[in-house]
């Protein structure tokens, strides 16, 4: 009787232990997860919303204040978890196409949006929920997340890509920002700043393809060719590439830990003052004021120089689309939600309050009581008010495609290409018509 | 009834080997059958899936990322074997001797690293190979006078820190399976050879090194299957599937670029495939080499 007892115990004790287990790594493996009340009653729906930036978690939040208040009977709890990256991609590329586990709402970030959209895509159609909003925003950012003329994605902002300039590092090589208009000027400056400093001017990217993009797009160009095929080895790569790699030779920018600015060793290499450019999109704004303190009243913001006089000065980079899966508990009330929440000339003005985005909604930047007021994060962050920048640029914003094709060549891009032409100095012709032929061989 | 059923000497054998046989047949032979058959089809969930044939093993077959991710797995299953055995084998040995003190705490401090999550050993590891100044290893190679090293962008440089990597994990692992062979050793045998006058060297090599053959060869067939099938690791190094110029990329980061981040199952199911067949070449090679199908005399 006694050994039954013990038996029984020992059984006991080990599924629980096993059961401790299982607990423990399943709520690590899904990242953070925390529920937004923002004034919802008891009789709320719950809806789930995954993403992969967690400051987009308190845009949300304030718009949900806004929306449990204005839609009594129509309250939403939100449900929101935080992952990496590649881990929230993937994990609900899995499930939006299995159809099993996958949330309400999800931010599907731009070069991942291409897988999204194969065949017939598992997001709910958005067309009914834009309309009211179709004649405020930029269309471009409509069409970005389009598939045959249907909207399956809402954008978070332009991101019209800029130059950050620290002018500490400037004023002490005796650099006016201000002068900088083309590559030449860049490298003039950049040459003197290297001399009477030792610090570099800028980076060299290999991670990434924001620098890229913004040679293409200053010289009407793309990474694919009109029907949307891959043209990674185009003259105006070429120009582009050399450019940045004679700058580099001559010590102006250098690769950086992380491989681009916008990573957590890129913060702390410009928090301690190594680089003192980084060209980025606006978004990036929120990058400084979050993870390099440091540099506050430091950085001005200024249009990126260009190849020649008179070329666009800005493209929109990056970008994050909110999608409904179509496994949402309520449909419906999950698209008029998110259109309230990224369309709505409310949401347009907390996006920059919040975030620090350029909303889509261009009107907002001439809104002069809410792109200069005092009191905001950003406006108190930077040298300059960013708004008098895109304002003066509004014009030259160009678009880089996002097509099929797009994640592998960014792959290819960043995984190969910049490394050997700006670590290992390989020719630049026969580095991209190598990616080329490695992008048309995945692709087939 | 139960009672009778259970004790039943037939059927008995059959109730005992079935969670291992429906074990087998559910995560083993199904997936790999499933898999076989989605390698010869075009596959993006939540779509038909289409037969397109042998186009996935043409296209693998011009795939210079592919072989470059083989070329990286064999080279790491290969420097693994080199250092995972002789060394693990010579701690042991070291281990088990007599002259030994504190032998548990040397047990356990090499153990200790198995125990240890391979997310956070890898990520700890890439801070400790960081490319800047103050990572610790540059730090270290700075008292030298040294210049700062981009580890994890050169491929000979990325392979130090991988193999380092698993060195420190799996040292203890392989000296537990050495130290359990060396216990079933006979005393008597050492005894025997030194009143025969042999030495230290001749004991090993001639007593403990043909003696722990049968070990040998399963750590050395467990190593090539880890080996080649390594992902983790590289992985949480290089933070992600997607190293400089692929050079932590092994067959199985190449499978899961295909098949989870790229949703092109069928192809990465091609890849599974034949990483399948390169295990079991090499496995059943070495295996037949070491004598292991011969029959015992």
């Amino acid at each position: 009787m006694k050994k039954k007892w013990l038996v029984t115990l020992l059984v006991l004790t080990m599924t629980s232990l096993l059961w401790g287990c299982g607990a423990k790594s399943s709520s690590s493996s899904k990242g953070e997860t925390s529920v937004l009340n923002a004034g919802a009653g008891e009789s709320a729906t719950e809806l789930s919303y995954w993403t992969f930036v967690e400051l987009h978690g308190q845009h949300f939040e304030k718009m949900l204040e806004k929306w449990n208040k204005a839609n009594p009977d129509r309250q939403i709890k939100l449900n929101v978890t935080v992952m990496p990256y590649d881990d929230m991609h993937n994990k609900l590329s899995i499930a939006v196409q299995t159809g099993v586990g996958a949330p309400d709402i999800a931010d599907i970030e731009l070069g991942k949006y291409p897988d999204f959209m194969k065949g017939t895509p598992q997001l709910e159609p958005l067309d009914d929920v834009v309309k009211p909003y179709k004649d405020t925003v930029v269309q471009s950012q409509l069409d970005l997340y389009s598939k045959d003329g249907t909207v399956y994605g809402l954008s978070t902002h332009v991101g019209a890509s800029v130059a950050f300039y620290n002018t500490e590092i400037l004023k002490e090589a005796g650099v006016d920002y201000k002068t900088i208009v083309t590559w030449d000027d860049f490298k003039k400056a950049g040459m003197q700043v290297y001399e009477k400093t030792g610090k570099y001017m800028g980076t060299a990217d290999t991670s990434a393809t924001w620098q890229e993009s913004m040679m293409l797009a200053q010289q009407g160009a793309d990474f694919t060719d009109e029907a949307g095929n891959p043209k990674v080895n185009s003259e105006q790569m070429v120009k582009g590439l050399s450019i940045l790699k004679d700058l580099k030779d001559n010590n102006v920018i250098a690769t950086i830990a992380g491989g681009q600015p916008d990573t957590e060793e890129a913060y702390g290499e410009f928090n301690s003052g190594n680089y003192a450019t980084a060209f980025m999109p606006l978004w990036e704004m929120s990058r400084y004021t979050n993870y390099m303190a440091d540099l506050s009243g430091k950085i001005a913001i200024a249009p990126i120089p260009v190849i020649e006089k008179g070329m666009p000065r800005s493209y929109g980079g990056g970008g994050t689309a909110t999608v409904v899966t179509k496994t949402a508990k309520d449909v419906q009330l999950a698209k008029e939600f998110i259109a309230y929440a990224k369309l709505s000339l409310d949401a347009n003005i907390e996006i920059w309050n919040t975030l620090g985005f350029d909303p889509i909604n261009m009107d907002v930047w001439d809104m002069k009581d809410v792109t200069h007021n005092p009191e905001n994060k950003f406006v108190k962050y930077f040298v300059n008010n960013p708004f008098d920048v895109l304002n003066d640029i509004k014009s030259e914003i160009k678009l880089i495609k996002s097509t099929p094709a797009s994640p592998t060549i960014n792959n290819v891009l960043c995984t190969v290409t910049l490394n050997e032409i700006f670590e290992d100095g390989k020719d630049i012709k026969k580095a991209l018509d190598d990616a080329q032929a490695q992008i048309e061989q995945e692709l087939k | 009834m139960i009672k009778r059923f259970l004790y039943s000497q037939k059927v008995a054998p059959y109730v005992f080997v079935l969670p291992f046989i429906l074990v087998f047949l559910i995560f083993w032979v199904y997936p790999l059958g499933s898999s076989l058959s989605m390698s010869f089809q075009k596959v993006t969930l939540g779509q038909d899936a289409q037969w397109v044939g042998l186009d996935n093993y043409t296209k693998l077959m011009g795939d210079k990322t592919f072989f470059k991710a083989v070329a990286n797995s064999a080279v790491y299953m290969l420097l693994t074997l080199v250092i995972l055995i002789p060394f693990p084998m010579l701690f042991a040995v070291l281990i088990n001797s007599k002259l030994m003190w504190a032998r548990e705490f040397f047990k356990s401090s090499f153990f200790f690293p198995a125990l240890t999550s391979v997310v956070v050993a890898g990520t700890i590891f890439r801070l400790m190979f960081g490319e800047m100044e103050g990572s610790m290893i540059n730090s270290i190679l700075g008292l030298f006078g040294i210049e700062p090293m981009k580890f994890l962008k050169g491929q000979v440089t990325g392979y130090i820190a991988l193999v380092a990597l698993a060195t420190w994990r799996w040292t203890g692992v392989n000296m537990l399976y050495f130290l359990s062979g060396l216990k079933n050793i006979p005393d008597d045998y050492y005894e025997a050879a030194s009143i025969d006058g042999a030495s230290r060297f001749q004991k090993f090599t001639k007593i403990t090194m043909p003696l722990l053959k049968p070990t040998s060869i399963y750590v050395l067939t467990i190593s090539i299957y880890a080996g080649l099938a390594m992902f983790i690791e590289s992985m949480m190094l290089w933070n992600g599937n997607n190293s400089p110029k692929n050079i932590g990329l092994t067959i199985v980061g190449y499978l899961y670029r295909q098949g989870i981040e790229k949703n092109n199952l069928g192809y990465a199911a091609a890849v599974g495939i034949v990483l399948l067949a390169i295990t079991m070449i090499i496995n059943l090679t070495q295996l037949a080499f070491s004598g292991m199908f011969k029959k015992e005399d």
